[in-house]
């Protein structure tokens, strides 16, 4: 658990009973689960499944429609100001501007997140990115903008890591580059959302399975088996 | 606040710089229109209620294209979630948009209103040109202010080409009446007539009154 200013310990994730609809279809309902600081869940499922409007959630960008979530101690949506700069999100979108270099793109989010712009140099030396910082993102490969996003999405050290197939697009190179800002080590809670269910199952301390938008599996990693995660894809 | 608004104008300004989308498209469209109204009203010059009528009508339409585009690249690119993702006060969002349309309007029209000039204003406006300033900037802010409530409404939906114009257009009815009553005496054949300053009031009030209710409702309009 984690602890805030005034000694209150938080889980870094707790859901109960959430549920969100788009319009008459239901992506997501009644999913519970509570994810301790500094623990990793991985999210399996299907396409449709629900797993990137539960990662919306959790970043604040969708309200939830029924249940409660909180997160990082901050009841949603109603305290989302408090996790606001504590959450950092790698989704299907790099959220970069296409016609910025990196470097702007990343000092223009050390600016909302008032970190130090020498941060984002550190940043893009450690993931091999230096030589191109001042290229248009527009011209860089989905390899290379994908380590920018990852760039972006820690920049603030965040306390709660979104990671929403992260590694895609990347070569061996770049996982392992990438690998000490969001791997297990990095030190945040995250929600990982994988198709590879080996690499999830490895990376995971807790499994979430979403079929249907419904939660089949909430379990220990160390007891979830390849079989059952692959059967969420049958 | 004033941090995330400079940081927040710096980058629009650039990507504008880089882009060149929003003022060239407004610019183009002022100048086309004018030259359509020189033909197509077959007058060579035109004064007084029309020549302003002519101006402000125009250079109304031409903000509509800026609008449309203001949120374009955070709707399509990202920014609103990185954006509502940071610790920052809400507001600066509209802050820094209004203030990046205003820059686009004041370059458009130092180029559009020159043009305006050569190509259908009969008197010579530069004794008055203090007066006419204070009428641009006004109408500016007021067209800004709106046009950046109504660009974040209408870039949340698929229909924003229509939304954009069938709402700011009415919404800047008076801010054209008031342009446009204020700088018609400016433009009378034969010299510029006493200066009606009290539509100078006029758009002073609106731009205010908007200005308030934009930036007590911004934040609800940032809500998926």
């Amino acid at each position: 658990m984690a602890t805030t200013a005034t000694g209150d310990s938080f889980p870094a994730v707790a859901l109960e009973g959430v549920g969100r609809a788009y319009g008459e279809r239901v992506a997501l309902r009644e999913v519970s689960f509570t994810l301790p600081a500094g623990a990793t869940v991985a999210v399996f499922g299907a396409n449709g499944a629900g797993k990137t409007t539960l990662l919306r959630i959790l970043a604040g960008l969708l309200r939830p429609h029924a249940g409660r979530a909180a997160v990082l101690g901050a009841e949603l949506p109603r305290e989302a100001h408090r996790a606001r700069g504590r959450i950092g999100l790698v989704g299907h979108e790099p959220m970069l501007y296409r016609d910025l270099t990196v470097r702007e793109n990343l000092r223009f989010h050390a600016r909302l997140h008032g970190v130090d712009e020498r941060r984002p140099e550190a940043l893009c030396e450690q993931v091999g990115l230096a030589a191109r910082a001042d290229d248009p993102v527009r011209t860089l490969s989905r390899g290379m903008t994908q380590r920018a996003a990852i760039c972006r999405a820690v920049l603030h050290a965040p306390e709660l890591l979104l990671l929403d197939e992260p590694l895609a697009n990347l070569d061996p190179g770049g996982a392992v580059a990438v690998a000490p800002l969001i791997g297990r080590a990095a030190g945040p809670a995250r929600v990982l959302i994988s198709h590879d269910a080996e690499q999830g199952l490895a990376e995971a301390d807790w499994v979430l399975g979403l079929r249907g938008g419904r939660q089949a599996i909430w379990a220990p990693a160390a007891s979830v088996r390849l079989a059952d995660v692959r059967g969420l894809y049958a | 606040m004033r941090a995330t608004v400079s940081a927040l104008i710096r980058k629009d300004l650039r990507l504008e710089l880089r882009a060149f989308e929003s003022v060239p498209a407004m610019l183009m469209f002022s100048v086309s229109t004018f030259v359509l109204f020189h033909f197509g009203l077959d007058r060579s010059s035109l004064a007084g209620d029309l020549a302003a009528g002519v101006l402000w009508v125009t250079l109304l339409l031409a903000a509509v294209l800026g609008m449309n585009r203001l949120f374009l690249a955070e709707r399509e690119q990202g920014g609103f979630d990185g954006f509502l993702m940071a610790p920052v006060d809400r507001t600066a969002l509209f802050v820094a948009k209004a203030i990046v349309l205003f820059c686009f309007l004041v370059a458009v029209e130092l180029v559009a209103v020159p043009a305006f000039v050569i190509l259908l204003l009969e008197p010579d406006p530069g004794q008055a040109l203090p007066e006419l300033l204070a009428v641009l900037l006004l109408a500016d802010a007021g067209i800004a202010v709106v046009g950046t409530l109504i660009g974040a409404l209408g870039v949340q939906t698929r229909a924003r080409d229509l939304i954009v114009p069938l709402i700011a257009l009415p919404l800047l009815v008076p801010v054209v009446i008031a342009a446009s009553e204020a700088s018609a005496p400016l433009f009378a054949a034969g010299g510029a007539d006493a200066f009606p300053a009290r539509w100078l009031v006029v758009l002073a009030l609106y731009d205010a009154v908007f200005g308030l209710l934009a930036y007590a409702v911004f934040d609800f309009l940032l809500e998926e």
